[in-house]
């Protein structure tokens, strides 16, 4: 395919409003440059990221998806990414059980003083899905729901 | 000498009669027998005289437990929303459970679906359920009419044929695999206590296909879930799913969508399982209820397979401890984390 010179990667980010967005923030104040491929969602924490939302991103067609909250320990719920943690764990692995390739779905911590930090992270998450290629596992196609 | 299940099912009539005559309970859950040879079906005995119909065999395959909200909501006095509560304890239930299903019973208590003093427990050790489709697929093109079920053998009828065959060969996968056969909550025994099952891998299966690549976990998930004809019989069998409005009905936003779009089947597989995370029992249900042979179960029991390998916790073993995924420790296992980052490009990093 000749468009797969061109093309790049739609990366849909849940950060949570109190660390990683903040971080997000620090990045563009600092001038930290990073791939402009994440689609930032704002999240109130990463315990409020569900499964569903994870899957329905990709379903819609989004190559990559990162999670990101705040560190353990950090969290301004106090542990909502405690929580995060373990459902993220088992859904990680779940997925790479059905086939889905390993970094398609990532998850990461970073502060709101990261902001460079959160550029090395956007930075090797969208390598990482370069370098898988477009999403075609559990992403709804038209042809073929019309087909089905 | 009659069966153990014979026995039993014996025993099962008289304890419920005793019950009900006494007024412990108000209603008793069980099985009856069922239409087909090789089925049963779920019985609310609520009348001492009716206790005869109750039976116990080795095709008891759908978990009681599911019922059990119901059951409770169903001998409760009528209230109105206006109305005060009702004074003094409420009607108590008697439900038969074998080790799975107790232990669905003890996430309800856990997740407070059900009071613990609403129910009675009738604790019967399970031998292994048979799996209706395992007995069919040893007499392709046959028609089964009768079952006779002695302690290690079924005898097998058909209009011209009569066959034996060994019990334990056509028990259920979960069965097989299943390391707590006797119920962890007891408050009458029926039968024998049954000892700890000594599985040395009880996650086999699973660990098949994690051996294999990651194409062919995407073959094997795609294929498997291909015949998906989205009955949802999985999900309504199932003693965890009790959510009002469960996550393939909303349609604002709809998570799934309703059509069998390989896609839309796949993340349905995907999400159910994964709301069982931590829960699920592996009681086999899902998969012995699904009418186009789905081997679903092989998801939740990966994730039972994870939680007990991170965490160290099999759901409903302890009624006291709290579920796997509403607590958690400083020190969980984050390795799924992004931990090798690339630095920055210098030319990127000033902007250029």
């Amino acid at each position: 395919m000749s468009e797969t010179n061109n093309w790049e990667p739609k990366i849909i980010a849940f950060l949570c409003n109190w660390c990683s967005y903040a971080g997000a923030d620090l990045a563009g104040v600092s001038r930290f440059q990073y791939p402009p491929n994440i689609r930032i969602v704002k999240v109130p924490c990463s315990g409020r990221v569900s499964e569903n939302m994870i899957m329905s991103a990709l379903k819609s067609g989004a190559d990559g998806i990162l999670v990101s909250g705040c560190h353990p320990g950090d969290c301004h719920y106090i542990s909502g990414n405690y929580f995060a943690k373990r459902r993220f764990a088992l859904l990680s692995n779940l997925l790479d059980f059905i086939g889905i390739e390993p970094g398609r779905v990532s998850f990461s911590w970073v502060s709101a003083s990261e902001g460079e930090q959160f550029a090395e992270v956007v930075h090797s998450v969208t390598e990482r899905v370069k370098a898988l290629g477009p999403a075609s596992r559990l992403v709804k196609q038209l042809d073929a729901v019309q087909a089905a | 000498m009659p069966t153990i299940n014979k026995r039993i099912s014996e025993e099962i009539r008289a304890q419920a009669r005793k019950l009900l005559e006494e007024g412990e309970v108000a209603a008793v859950l069980g099985y009856g027998a069922g239409s087909l040879p090789m089925t049963v079906k779920p019985l609310v005995v609520r009348r001492p005289e009716d206790c005869s119909k109750l039976i116990w065999s080795a095709f008891c395959v759908l978990n009681l437990a599911n019922y059990l909200p119901a059951a409770l909501k169903s001998v409760e006095p009528p209230r109105g929303p206006r109305d005060p509560k009702h004074e003094g304890p409420l009607p108590k239930v008697a439900i038969l459970a074998t080790g799975c299903w107790s232990r669905n019973i003890v996430v309800q208590i856990q997740e407070h679906q059900v009071a613990r003093g609403r129910v009675v427990v009738m604790g019967v050790g399970s031998r292994g359920m048979v799996s209706r489709r395992k007995v069919e697929a040893l007499f392709p093109g046959l028609e089964i009419l009768a079952v006779e079920e002695g302690d290690h053998e079924l005898v097998v009828r058909g209009a011209d044929f009569a066959e034996t065959i060994n019990r334990w060969s056509v028990v259920r996968d979960n069965c097989q695999s299943c390391t707590h056969p006797d119920p962890v909550l007891v408050d009458l025994r029926i039968g024998e206590p049954v000892s700890e099952r000594k599985n040395p891998n009880p996650f086999k299966q699973v660990e098949e296909i994690e051996q294999q690549s990651g194409d062919e976990r995407w073959a094997w998930f795609t294929r498997e879930f291909s015949t998906c004809i989205r009955c949802y019989a999985c999900r309504n069998a199932c003693p965890l799913c009790y959510c009002p409005t469960c996550f393939v009905d909303d349609a604002k936003p709809q998570w799934v969508g309703k059509s069998l779009d390989a896609v839309d089947t796949g993340l349905f597989h995907v999400l159910r399982a994964y709301h069982c995370a931590g829960r699920c029992t592996d009681c086999g249900t899902c998969e012995t209820v699904c009418p186009m042979g789905i081997n679903m179960r092989l998801l939740t029991k990966k994730l039972n397979k994870d939680v007990l390998n991170l965490y160290n916790i099999e759901a409903g073993m302890e009624p006291d401890s709290p579920l796997p995924l509403t607590t958690y420790t400083m020190d969980d296992p984050e390795k799924f984390i992004i931990t090798e980052l690339t630095p920055v490009p210098r030319a990127v990093k000033e902007g250029k």
